[in-house]
């Protein structure tokens, strides 16, 4: 077979063409000499050789016959001539021939694998951009989504108006007006128009007048300022006196006129009388306007109302007065010309008895005219006894007369004391008249009670009046009203005389201070001193009428001096402090005598102790005997186990820990576990905590608004995510990511709960708070912000002397 | 005389106008309000109790489909469209708010194997058993017109899945191999291939838009980078993933639902152990979605139920089932993070809230204060033994029950198996092997 082979492959096509004879019989020669050296039995397997035709022969006349010889590359060099340049190169390619064959490529799973890692390497540090971000959000107390909102801000009207346009056909339509009137569409503040008139003015003239317009309205608003600030002055004294300086200047200026120029004084005093005309005419003071009437209300409860219609009515009447330049020659022409307005209008207020007015101007005439009101008053009053007070707004009319009085009076007290001596002198000359009335009252025992009243209000009439009948300074007229008060202290004092009479210096003390009580007092104390009143009094002060109260109180304010005589010798027995404190020291042993009685029997101290020992070998551990009887000896009843076998199979326990009471003689701690609260109490530490005590502070802190402010628990209780109601959250992405982490990191200095900065800020309304409860808000509030982060926490805690606050990290 | 008198200035107690909030003077001395943690602790059992009583998830339940529902889509743009894909090659457009159907079309023959709404949201894609791949228009066809796709690609071989890139006009399929294409193309722009065995599914990372992962039958987890020629890596698990879901907020995080009834939550730097083993489910776990607050996921199952899982929690906070309501195929998360849908066998869409004793609708500010602060006291007191038994107290199906029970058993059993053979040999020969490990294969290169 491998000769057939050999033959086989040795032929070879002949493609020769020109020297065909030759190679022929060289063929022949060869494979003879093959066929030889096969024969001597070797078996040389000679490679199948693939011999080309050029070898032999070649188109190009080529032979390549040293086919065989390798040829070197650096041979290829020779036939050039050799030259320095040369040498590197052949050095180099000598090199290379040295060097080993360049690797195969490796297989395409291999490619792959190396293209796969490399992706992926790359894929996940790309991907480690979002770390920081994963780990802030995860960390953070709360997210809101969605992440990127929009924030609302306010643009520039600028930036809008010049963004806008017109759009609608009706906003088209406005703008071709406008711009037909030239008006400036997006620069709205001049028309050409003024842009003209304002280049018209010079700079410096522009400059003169805006610096005068800014004078004067410097000076306006200063003037303002000064007015507002003077009518905010509520000072009824300041505008009194700001109306009399007044008037005090016009006065002046008159009589400067009048000096000067008399025409002008005469034109200015025609003016006056004119005035007064229109007074009269217009009724304009009359009290009948509606602030007159709201006053009138006001009158009642308000003394400065009371004087503000007076004032009105003054003003009416000087007004209405005739003015007269003259000498006071013909005063009592005057007078009796006043009188006549007075009196009109007074007929036309007294038409209404209950009307305040009326008082007033009685007042207000009686300064003026005593004579009239002389006339006047005594048939209201005795109207005002005979109907027997039906009415109740002449009551009260009638009452606050007599509040008036009594304010004066008490006033006059202050004066009274400092001329007492004076008073006595007075007195006597001035009994006259009133001497009459209480002959009146000796004579009718019946109309007593309205003869008192009546007798106020003479008295009130009699010190309104006397300074214009008798000319006398005011605190005579208060020393004869006092007087007259001491004449109906009088009446009773006919049946209980000295000590009585006696008493009547102290008597006005009391009035004094029954004064300082005030009104509202006034009725509490009449019941209090009525119930002190003996039966005597009783009697007189059986009362129907209103009016009468008034009268009683000058009487209770007697009777209260009475009583207080009488009362002081009559003793109170009342378990009084030092007797009891006395008795204490005496009773202490009897105390302890009776508890020694009562509880004779038990000891507790003994139980206590015979308690506590018995807890201590409840919770002992006991020791476990082994031993089973009849086991390795005899059994059966009556027979013990040997001591041997007891000792050896008995568990001796080892003692446990001390009790926890063991060193409190005085104390019983129960070390059993409560099983009902077992239910409620955690049992094993929870996960994010990493000792008990961190636990149980973050159990401690409360965060309810029961004992937070309100700031604080909202701070304490907001959600970890918020979300927005109807709002796509979108995935994140690169911009908001990144831009989230500025803004927080901006956000930071503000976000971080500086206990320093909120306090202060929350100062103002915590301030009515004690400060230590603010305090421990503050410290509660660091608290939870610790607890709030994940990595430190702050805590509160609880020792039993105060709140403390320990850090553990 | 001046008398003294103690006065209080308005200013500090009197409103300055109506609306205001009414000031109340109040004193936090401690001493004042004692008790503190024993009536916070009644308020947190008050609350948690309240959370239970309040708690009634289930919403309302779309039907329509004539047959099982195998995929959905949220609407990008819109919260009340969403889009169901059923197993006869029906594709329904529905109104949340309505509560109706508001377009149906005979997509493809046989299943609508999947479903992917574009980015913009004008337009979506369908692939169904046919082998093809469908573009509709999300604006149904005037009257009169034909329902007819914008496009239509026919494939060589089935697609079982398809996701559109959440920026750009691409999209990706898998059957036999993950195609991306380009919208405009009819052929794919590219193709990975690993392996021979089909994929189930692909989705598109959601930050880094180019990253893709899938799922694919020879229990695999592949990831590629769209920009690459090969994929990245894969990481072989003991069971098939059915679906994963990248997660919304942390680029690198992607949680794949499995056959053995566990969800695996993976850092994609790191694959060779998961971040989280999610377990609580008793079947196979077929679909799975994140919140968009990435805080969260939702998880589907043949055991007829879905739960909601916290993406750093090994158990679920929450299960959804119904009488009515047999394997769950598919399930999304609403992009408001409010609702949870979820699509069946037994051809219902149903609508759930995605936290069951939520309120809905507007709150009073004061509602809301309150409903923080119960929460809050929730958290606080969570440790504790009764508000945590109340808190985790769920009625579930007696099937569930049981096999849960039953799981828990066998856990038991291998456990104390392992620990025996442990203790009974070699020290050292029987390594202590991690439960996140214990279900990873391998990872490959």
């Amino acid at each position: 077979m491998a000769k057939e082979e050999d033959l086989f492959y040795s032929e070879h096509p002949v493609s020769a063409s020109e020297d065909e004879g030759d190679s022929d019989e060289e063929r022949k020669h060869r494979k003879l000499l093959e066929a030889i050296g096969s024969l001597d039995g070797k078996k040389r397997r000679k490679l199948g050789e693939r011999t080309e035709a050029s070898l032999q022969v070649s188109e190009f006349s080529v032979s390549s016959e040293g086919a065989n010889n390798k040829i070197e590359l650096s041979e290829l060099l020779q036939p050039i001539k050799a030259s320095s340049s040369l040498v590197t190169l052949k050095k180099q390619l000598n090199k290379v021939k040295h060097n080993a064959a360049v690797e195969l490529p490796l297989s395409k799973e291999e490619t792959q694998r190396i293209q796969r890692q490399v992706a992926y390497e790359k894929a996940s540090k790309d991907i480690t951009k979002w770390d920081r971000i994963v780990l802030q959000n995860r960390e953070a107390d709360q997210l809101v989504f969605p992440l990127n909102q929009e924030q609302l801000a306010v643009k520039p009207i600028e930036e809008v108006l010049t963004t806008w346009k017109a759009r609608t056909p009706l906003e088209q339509e406005i703008f071709n007006i406008l711009h037909k009137n030239k008006q400036p569409v997006t620069d709205p503040l001049l028309t050409p128009l003024e842009e003209a008139s304002l280049k018209a003015m010079s700079l410096e003239e522009a400059k003169l007048r805006r610096a005068e317009l800014q004078k004067a309205r410097a000076l306006q608003s200063y003037y303002e300022a000064k007015a507002r600030r003077a009518k905010k002055i509520k000072s009824k004294k300041y505008h009194r006196v700001q109306k009399k300086g007044k008037q005090k200047e016009a006065l002046k200026e008159f009589e400067t006129l009048k000096m000067k120029n008399p025409e002008a004084a005469l034109e200015e005093l025609q003016k006056m009388e004119r005035v007064r005309i229109e007074e009269r005419m217009s009724l304009k003071h009359q009290n009948s306007g509606k602030w007159a009437r709201s006053k009138a209300i006001m009158a009642k409860y308000d003394q400065e109302a009371r004087r503000a219609m007076q004032e009105q009515l003054d003003k009416n009447k000087e007004l209405t007065q005739k003015l007269q330049v003259v000498s006071d020659s013909d005063e009592a022409q005057v007078e009796e010309e006043t009188l006549v307005p007075a009196s009109i209008n007074e007929v036309q207020v007294s038409t209404d008895s209950s009307n305040p007015w009326m008082l007033g101007k009685l007042r207000s005439d009686a300064k003026d005219s005593g004579i009239e009101e002389e006339l006047q008053e005594p048939p209201i009053l005795s109207n005002a006894g005979t109907k027997n007070m039906m009415e109740e707004e002449e009551e009260l009319s009638e009452e606050e007369t007599l509040l008036q009085e009594f304010e004066e009076r008490r006033h006059l007290r202050k004066q009274q004391q400092k001329e007492e001596d004076r008073e006595v002198e007075q007195s006597s000359g001035e009994m006259d008249p009133d001497k009459r009335q209480t002959s009146d009252l000796e004579d009718d025992k019946k109309d007593e009670q309205i003869l008192d009243s009546e007798d106020i209000f003479q008295n009130l009439l009699n010190h309104n009046g006397q300074p214009d009948e008798l000319g006398r300074s005011p605190t005579c007229a208060m020393e004869s009203d006092a007087n007259g008060l001491e004449k109906i202290a009088d009446e009773p004092s006919v049946r209980e005389e000295g000590p009585f009479l006696a008493e009547q210096l102290q008597r006005a003390q009391t009035m004094e201070e029954v004064g300082a009580l005030g009104r509202e007092e006034w009725a509490g104390g009449e019941e209090v001193q009525t119930d002190a009143v003996t039966r005597e009094e009783e009697q007189q002060t059986m009362i129907t009428v209103p009016e009468e109260k008034k009268n009683k109180r000058k009487k209770n304010s007697l009777i209260n001096l009475k009583r207080v005589l009488s009362s002081s010798s009559r003793t109170i027995k009342t378990p009084a402090l030092p007797t009891a404190v006395e008795e204490e020291e005496e009773e202490e042993g009897n105390q302890k005598l009776i508890i020694k009685e009562a509880f004779a029997g038990d000891d507790v101290i003994k139980d206590f102790l015979k308690e506590k020992r018995s807890s201590e070998q409840a919770g002992k551990p006991k020791n476990i005997d082994l031993t089973l009887p009849g086991w390795g000896e005899w059994g059966g009843t009556g027979l013990k186990p040997s001591t041997k076998k007891r000792k050896r199979f008995l568990i001796r326990a080892t003692p446990g820990p001390p009790r926890k009471d063991h060193k409190l003689p005085n104390v019983i701690i129960n070390e059993k576990r409560d099983l009902l609260a077992a239910a409620h109490q955690v049992n094993e530490l929870p996960f994010p905590f990493n000792n008990c005590r961190q636990f149980q502070s973050s159990i401690r802190a409360p965060i309810g608004a029961t004992w937070n402010t309100q700031r604080a628990f909202q701070r304490l209780t907001t959600p970890h995510v918020i979300t927005k109601q109807g709002h796509i959250i979108a995935a994140m992405t690169d911009e908001d990511a990144f831009q989230s982490t500025q803004a927080a990191q901006q956000a930071k200095p503000a976000y971080s709960l500086n206990p320093q900065k909120p306090r202060t800020r929350r100062k103002p309304a915590d301030a009515p708070q004690p400060l230590s409860s603010s305090a421990k808000e503050a410290r509660r509030f660091s608290a939870s912000s610790g607890a709030s982060s994940t990595a430190v926490s702050c805590h509160r805690t609880f020792s039993g002397k105060g709140w403390r606050e320990c850090d553990c990290a | 005389m001046k008398v003294k008198i103690l006065c209080r200035n308005p200013d500090d107690y009197v409103r300055e106008t109506k609306k205001d909030i009414q000031k109340v003077p109040r004193n936090y001395d401690p001493t004042l309000h004692p008790f503190e943690v024993p009536r916070e602790y009644t308020r947190a059992l008050n609350a948690v109790k309240l959370e239970r009583v309040f708690a009634k998830p289930y919403l309302a339940s779309l039907d329509g489909h004539r047959d099982g529902v195998n995929c959905m889509a949220k609407h990008p743009e819109s919260l009340a469209t969403i889009l169901s894909g059923a197993c006869d090659g029906e594709v329904k457009i529905w109104n949340l708010t309505k509560r109706e159907c508001t377009r149906t079309l005979q997509a493809h023959e046989g299943f609508v194997r999947g479903l992917c709404v574009r980015f913009c949201g004008t337009s979506f894609f369908t692939v169904g058993d046919d082998k093809a791949v469908k573009h509709w228009n999300m604006e149904s066809p005037g009257y009169g017109e034909q329902e007819e796709p914008l496009h239509t690609i026919l494939g060589k071989t089935v697609y079982t899945g398809i996701d559109h890139h959440w920026k750009d006009a691409v999209f990706a399929t898998c059957g036999q191999q993950v195609d991306i294409w380009n919208e405009q193309r009819s052929s794919p722009m590219r193709s990975f291939t690993w392996g021979v065995d089909s994929i189930c599914s692909v989705k598109f990372n959601p930050i880094e838009t180019y990253l893709l992962g899938s799922c694919s039958s020879d229990r695999n987890i592949v990831l590629y980078d769209m920009r690459q020629a090969t994929p990245l890596k894969k990481v072989i698990l003991e069971m098939r993933s059915n679906t994963l879901c990248w997660n919304p907020m942390e680029a690198f995080m992607f949680t794949a639902a499995n056959e053995d009834y566990n969800l695996y939550t993976f850092d994609m730097r790191f694959l060779d152990m998961p971040v989280m083993v999610h377990m609580d489910h008793v079947s196979a776990v077929l679909d799975v979605d994140y919140s968009p607050t990435g805080k969260e996921f939702v998880s589907a199952s043949f055991d007829k139920s879905v739960r909601i899982f916290p993406a750093d929690k090994g158990h679920s906070r929450e299960v959804y089932h119904t009488k009515r309501m047999q394997h769950v195929i598919s399930v999304k998360w609403s992009s408001d993070n409010r609702y949870i849908l979820c699509g069946s066998d037994e051809m219902n869409i149903r609508l759930w809230k995605a936290n069951a004793s939520e309120k809905l609708g507007v709150l009073t500010p004061r509602e809301k204060s309150s409903l923080n602060y119960s929460q809050k006291l929730k958290e606080k007191f969570q440790h504790h033994p009764q508000i945590k038994r109340i808190a985790r107290h769920r009625h579930l199906p007696r099937a569930i029950y049981s096999q849960a029970k039953e799981q828990r058993i066998m856990r038991e059993a291998r456990r104390k198996k392992e620990m025996n053979r442990r203790k009974h040999s070699k020290p050292g020969s029987v390594p202590l092997v991690p439960e996140k490990k214990k279900h990873i294969v391998a990872v490959v290169k």
